[in-house]
C-alpha cells in the first residue's frame, strides 16, 4: 500500500538519484545471481578424483570351470545375512542348455544353491554350461546413476556399494540394473546387492563366493596393477562382459561366454 | 517516471525469501557430515560397509591349528578346495574352538552337489558320478577320504 | 510363514520361462501407476486453463478457475503415492537436501515445488486476490481471517494494483505452460531414461506421457465442469463442452499417433527384446493395452467426438455422450499408465520369461491406498471450490 501511494506523489527525481537506483538494482541483481549460482554449486557435490594408490577391482568368471555346485550362492547368503528364501540373491548360478532343436533352456532353481539336476535328456543336448551371476561392479553403473539421494555409489576401489542408513527404498536402482542383481532386503527394507564382500576385502580376505568356489571359477583383482593375476588373465583370454551394448562399464569379465547368455 | 514495484511483488518476494532461507537452514543441519567427502555419498558409508562381522574365516585361519589336514589335502585332487567350501562358515569356530563345532558334512547328496553327473560340467574339471549307479547304499566317505579322495580306505 | 514370503512363493509358482531370481517381486506397484496418472491430470488441467488465458479462448472461461483448482487439488496429493510406496518414507526429505544430479528422480522435488509454488499457487493467488480482499471485508469471524491470511496482507485493490494482478498472472501463465510440459515430460523421462528396460527406454516416452497427460487433464476438467454445474443446478453450456471436446479430439489424435509411432518403431527395429515384448502385449497386456487403452480409451472416444461435431439434435444426449467420453478417456489413460509401469516389470530382463503381478488390497502399497490417493484430491477440490468459489468472484471487465 505504501509503495503505491508514494508513486502517486509528483516529486521530481533528479538524474543522479536515478543513476544511483540503477546501480543499486544492478548490484543487487548481480549479488542475487551470484549467490544463486553459488548455492546451486552447493547442491551438486563434485566427484573427487579417484585415488591412484588404491586398487581398482575387477572380476573374472571362467564359465568353463564352473560346475554348478552352488557353494558360492550359499556362502554369499551366509556371509552377508541374506534371507534364505529363494527371492533374494547377491549371486546365483544359472544353467543354460542349448538343445539340438536350437531352443535354449535356462534354469536356476533356488539360485543354484542346492546344485542342479539335469532336466534335459543328454541325447537332446547340443551344449550345456553354468553361468554364475553377480554384481558387475560397473564403472558407468546405471544403478548409481539413478539413485536420487546418493545412497549407492562407486567406492574409490571401484566397488559399487549401498549406504543402508541413507537409502530411501525407492527401488529405482533395482529397475535400472540390467543384470537383475539388486533387490530390496526384506528385513532391512533398503536396496541390497553384492558388495564384493567389501568387509572381507578390507580385512585382507577373499570374497566369500571365491573362498568357497571349489574350482576357482571366480577371481578378483586390481585392474590398475598391470602385473596382477587378473590383468594377466584378461591379457591371455578372450573375455566378454554381459550386455556390452548398454555401455555399463561392467568390470565383470566372463571367459568362455556363450551368445545365449543374457 | 517513478520506479514502481507492485505490493504483490514485494510481499511474495518476502514470502519466497523466508521459504528459501528456511530451506537452506534446514538443509545445513540435515545433510550428513561426511556427505560429499569422496563423491555424492556419505563418506562414512565406506566405514559402515567395512564393518560387518565375517562368517568365513578363510583357510589360512584353519591351517593355524589344522596343519595336518593342510598337508594331507596338498597331496591329492582336493588341494585347491578351501576348507569352508565343505565345512561351512568357520569364523565362530576359530574364535571359540571349544564350544562352536565345525560342520562335518557327509552323505551321498552332499558329495553329489559337486560330483553328480550333469551335462553342464566340463569332464576335465571334475569327476562325475551317477548317484543312481555308483555303489548304491554306500556313503562316499566309507571308501574315499574327503581330504584325500584317492587314498581309498578299502 | 511371513505373509510377504508366502505372497512371493505364490508368484513364483506362476512365473513363466526363466526370470532372474531377484525379479519375482514387482518393485513398483499400483501406487506408481497412480503417480503419473495424477501428475498427468495436473499438467493437463493446467494446460487447458492456459489455453483460455494465453490464446484468449473466451468460450472456455467458465472452466478456467475449475481447471486451476482441479490442477491444484491433484498436485497437492501428487507426491503422496510416491512417498507412501518408499520402503523408508521417513527419509524422503533426503531427495531435497542431497539431490543426485545424475538421477532423473532426484529433481522431482524441485520440479514439483517450482510447479506448485511458482506456477499454480501464484496463478491462483493473482487470479483470486481481488476477490479474496473483498470476501475478507464481507465475511465475519474465522472466514474473514482465513481470507485475510490468504491475501498475504496485500489488501490494495486500487485499479493499478488489480491491473498488476492480471499482468503478473499472465506472465505466470506463460511461464506455466513450459513448466507443465516439463513437469509431465519429466515424469515420462523417469521411465524413458532407463536403458535396462526396453519397454520403457524410448525418447518418445516423455512426449507420449505429456500428450496423454493433456488428454486426461482435459477430460477431467470436462467431467468436473459437468458435475459442478449439475450440483449447483446450473445449466451445462453445450458450447463449452463442444469447445473442450474439440481440443480433446485433436490431442487424443496426436497422442494416439505418437503411441502408434513408438510401437511401430519398436516392431520395425525388432531389437533383442522384441520377442519378449511381442509376447507381453499379446498376452499379459492384451486386455489393458488393446481393449482398455486402445478400444475403450482411444477408438470409441475418437469416434464419439467426431460424431458429436455433427450431431446437434438432442442436447441431453450430447451431454451424456460427453460425460461418457470423458470417463472413457480417463479409464484409457489410467490403463496407459498401468501398461507402462506394470507392463515394464512383468517381463524378465533376461528376456526369457515373465513374472506375474497380484495387487494386494490392504497395506501401504495396496489398492485401497491407491484409491485413497485418487479420491482425496476430489475432496480437496470440493473444499477449494467451497473456499474459493469461481462463481462468486468479483467480476472484472476486460
Amino acid at each position: 500500500m505504501s509503495q503505491s501511494t508514494s508513486t502517486m506523489g509528483n516529486e521530481k527525481i533528479n538524474t543522479s538519484r536515478r543513476k544511483f537506483l540503477k546501480t543499486a538494482v544492478t548490484l543487487a541483481g548481480a549479488t542475487i545471481g551470484y549467490t544463486w549460482l553459488k548455492s546451486s554449486q552447493i547442491l551438486l557435490f563434485a566427484a573427487k578424483p579417484k585415488d591412484e594408490n588404491l586398487p581398482w577391482y575387477g572380476l573374472v568368471i571362467d564359465i568353463q570351470k564352473c560346475i554348478g555346485c552352488g557353494n558360492c550362492a550359499k556362502a554369499c547368503k551366509n556371509e552377508n545375512d541374506v534371507p534364505i528364501e529363494p527371492f533374494f540373491f547377491r549371486t546365483w548360478v544359472e544353467q543354460y542348455t542349448v538343445k539340438n532343436d536350437g531352443s535354449v533352456n535356462i534354469v536356476s532353481p533356488n539360485g543354484g544353491i542346492n546344485g542342479f539336476e539335469q532336466t534335459v535328456p543328454t541325447e537332446d543336448i547340443f551344449k550345456s554350461f553354468f553361468v554364475p551371476k553377480m554384481c558387475n561392479h560397473c564403472s558407468k553403473s546405471p544403478c548409481t546413476q539413478v539413485c536420487p539421494v546418493g545412497a549407492t555409489f562407486e567406492s574409490p576401489e571401484g566397488v559399487v556399494l549401498i549406504d543402508e542408513k541413507y537409502c530411501i527404498g525407492c527401488r529405482y536402482c533395482v529397475q535400472a540394473c540390467p543384470y537383475g542383481c539388486r533387490f530390496i532386503h526384506p528385513v532391512k527394507k533398503v536396496a541390497n546387492k553384492c558388495t564384493l564382500c567389501y568387509h572381507r576385502l578390507k580385512k585382507g580376505l577373499e570374497p566369500a563366493c571365491m573362498e568357497t568356489c571349489p574350482t576357482g571359477a571366480r577371481m578378483y583383482g586390481n585392474l590398475r596393477d598391470k602385473n596382477s593375476d587378473l590383468v594377466k588373465f584378461l591379457k591371455e583370454h578372450t573375455t566378454l562382459v554381459l550386455r556390452p551394448h548398454l555401455n555399463t562399464g561392467s568390470k565383470l569379465y566372463y571367459n568362455g561366454l556363450s551368445s545365449e547368455v543374457r | 517516471m517513478k520506479f514502481y514495484i507492485p505490493p504483490q511483488i514485494t510481499r511474495l518476494a518476502l514470502a519466497f525469501a523466508i521459504f528459501i532461507t528456511l530451506f537452506l537452514v534446514l538443509r545445513h543441519f540435515l545433510v550428513p557430515k561426511t556427505f560429499g567427502e569422496y563423491g555424492h555419498y556419505r563418506g562414512a558409508s565406506l566405514i559402515d560397509n567395512a564393518q560387518p562381522e565375517i562368517h568365513y574365516a578363510g583357510q589360512q585361519a584353519c591351517f593355524k591349528c589344522h596343519q595336518d589336514i593342510e598337508d594331507k589335502k596338498a597331496q591329492d585332487v582336493h588341494s585347491e578346495i578351501h576348507c569352508e567350501t565343505c565345512h561351512g562358515p568357520g569364523e565362530k569356530h576359530v574364535v571359540l574352538s571349544k564350544t562352536e563345532k565345525i560342520l562335518k558334512p557327509a552323505g551321498r547328496e552332499f558329495c553329489g552337489s559337486c560330483h553328480v553327473i550333469n551335462a553342464g560340467k566340463q569332464k576335465s574339471m571334475i569327476n562325475q558320478i551317477d548317484l543312481n549307479k555308483h555303489n548304491i547304499g554306500k556313503n562316499c566317505i566309507e571308501c574315499h577320504n574327503p581330504h584325500q579322495p584317492w587314498e581309498m580306505k578299502k | 510363514m511371513d505373509p510377504h514370503f508366502q505372497h512371493l512363493y505364490d508368484i513364483l509358482a506362476h512365473a513363466q520361462g526363466y526370470i532372474f531370481p531377484n525379479e519375482i517381486d514387482l518393485q513398483w506397484g499400483i501406487l506408481i501407476v497412480v503417480y503419473p496418472f495424477i501428475t498427468g491430470l495436473v499438467a493437463g488441467a493446467f494446460i487447458l486453463a492456459s489455453l483460455e488465458r494465453v490464446f484468449k479462448v473466451k468460450i472456455l472461461k467458465p472452466t478456467y478457475q475449475i481447471a486451476l483448482l482441479t490442477a491444484l487439488s491433484f498436485l497437492l496429493v501428487a507426491t503422496m503415492p510416491l512417498i507412501s510406496h518408499l520402503s523408508q518414507p521417513q527419509r524422503a526429505y533426503e531427495i531435497m537436501i542431497t539431490p543426485h544430479s545424475s538421477s532423473a528422480m532426484a529433481i522431482f522435488g524441485f520440479v514439483y515445488l517450482w510447479y506448485l509454488a511458482v506456477v499454480l499457487l501464484l496463478e491462483i493467488w493473482f487470479d483470486y486476490r481481488h476477490s479474496m480482499v473483498v470476501w475478507s471485508n464481507e465475511k465475519k469471524g474465522v472466514m474473514k481471517w482465513i481470507y485475510k491470511i490468504l491475501t498475504l496482507g496485500v489488501n490494495d485493490i486500487s485499479p493499478r494494483t488489480i491491473h498488476w494482478d492480471r499482468k503478473l498472472g499472465y506472465i505466470i501463465t506463460i511461464v506455466g505452460i513450459p513448466s507443465a510440459f516439463i513437469l509431465h515430460g519429466y515424469v515420462g523421462f523417469i521411465f524413458g531414461s532407463l536403458k535396462a528396460n526396453p519397454w520403457w527406454s524410448s525418447p518418445l516416452i516423455p512426449i507420449i506421457f505429456l500428450f496423454s497427460a493433456m488428454v486426461s487433464g482435459i477430460a477431467l476438467v470436462m467431467l468436473v465442469y459437468m458435475i459442478v454445474s449439475y450440483l449447483r443446478k446450473k445449466a451445462i453450456d453445450l458450447n463449452v463442452l463442444d469447445a473442450i471436446g474439440k481440443y480433446l479430439f485433436f490431442i487424443l489424435i496426436l497422442d494416439f499417433t505418437l503411441e502408434s509411432l513408438d510401437q511401430i518403431h519398436r516392431i520395425y527395429e525388432a531389437e533383442e527384446s522384441f520377442e519378449i515384448i511381442k509376447l507381453l502385449v499379446s498376452g499379459k497386456l492384451y486386455l489393458t493395452l488393446f481393449v482398455a487403452q486402445g478400444l475403450i480409451g482411444t477408438i470409441i472416444p475418437l469416434i464419439t467426438l467426431v460424431f458429436l461435431q455433427f450431431y446437434k439434435h438432442k442436447i441431453k444426449l450430447q451431454k451424456t455422450m460427453y460425460f461418457i467420453v470423458s470417463v472413457l478417456v480417463l479409464i484409457g489413460v489410467y490403463s496407459m499408465r498401468w501398461n507402462v509401469v506394470i507392463g515394464g516389470q512383468l517381463f524378465s530382463k533376461s528376456f526369457s520369461g515373465f513374472t506375474s503381478f497380484k495387487v494386494g488390497l490392504i497395506g501401504l502399497d495396496g489398492t485401497l491406498m491407491a484409491v485413497f490417493w485418487l479420491v482425496l484430491p476430489i475432496g480437496i477440490l470440493a473444499f477449494l471450490l467451497w473456499l474459493l468459489p469461481p462463481w462468486k468472484m468479483v467480476k472484472e471487465e476486460d
